[in-house]
């Protein structure tokens, strides 16, 4: 599937999360950020960045690890990424749907 | 697109009334799961789900071995010295291999995920116990009636574990 997203037509699958990390840039995680939302500070760009580097080492994420990331802690990644913060976070990263149940 | 015709969960309240490790995980779980889809979530602990929350023994439940038909060992085995604190053993260096928090850190990162964490106020005063006893992410201790009445709302399911 495609979508366009910022003026740029990228693929995704059938939930709308990028499949390749390499066609994302920063004006895509503003407009996904705008469908849910949220409009990203610096702070969401660091937690955008760290999760697309675990991506990169093949890491899977969970709340639990994001906690002790030492780049946000739980409360905050909550408080920056409300509804669902795993989710919402993967997908302006362009990064796959996580599979975490934890 | 919104399905106009779905209705979504938008708020969970859990009920914790045993202190096994197999149904405090599962509650805990699925508290915890329920917030990171952004739906609401609470945890009331009553009778022996109380444990899960005492600060001197959240860290000593036990798996089941007797009365659990899962374990496939004859209850008398099941019994013997020692089992249960094996079976407990193996299922906690299994969970520690999928990344599944020990009870205190999930209780501590519940808490900061939002989950809200009650204690029945009937259940203190049978198992003869004070606040202070109790976690300090604790929110708060409720009759049956406060809780039914955190329920209110479109969308809300309880669940008893």
């Amino acid at each position: 599937m495609e979508k366009v997203y910022a003026g740029k037509t990228v693929s995704v699958d059938k939930d709308g999360y990028l499949t390749d990390l390499s066609q994302w840039n920063k004006e895509i995680a503003m407009e996904i950020a705008k469908e849910e939302g949220i409009v990203l500070t610096d702070k969401h760009f660091e937690v955008l960045a760290y999760l697309q580097d675990q991506q990169r080492k093949e890491v899977a994420l969970s709340i639990r690890s994001i906690g002790k990331s030492g780049v946000v802690d739980i409360k905050q990644f909550y408080e920056l990424f409300p509804k669902g913060p795993l989710k919402i976070s993967s997908k302006m990263a362009g990064i796959p749907k996580p599979k975490s149940c934890i | 697109m919104e399905d106009k015709n779905k209705f979504p969960v938008k708020k969970v309240l859990f009920i914790c009334s045993k202190a096994t490790l197999e149904s405090v995980y599962a509650c805990f779980i699925m508290a915890n799961g329920a917030r990171m889809e952004g739906i609401e979530s609470e945890i009331f602990f009553t009778f022996f789900g109380l444990e899960a929350i005492q600060k001197n023994k959240l860290n000593d439940l036990h798996v089941a071995t007797v009365g659990n038909p899962a374990m496939h060992m004859p209850t008398m085995i099941g019994g013997l010295p020692g089992m249960e604190a094996l079976a407990t053993k193996m299922m906690k260096s299994k969970m520690e291999k999928l990344d599944i928090p020990p009870i205190d850190e999930f209780l501590e990162i519940m808490s900061a995920s939002g989950v809200k964490i009650w204690a029945c106020k009937l259940a203190m005063e049978m198992f003869e116990l004070k606040e202070e006893d109790l976690i300090d992410e604790l929110d708060g201790v409720l009759t049956i009636g406060d809780f039914y009445e955190r329920a209110a709302g479109e969308g809300t399911q309880i669940i008893f574990i």
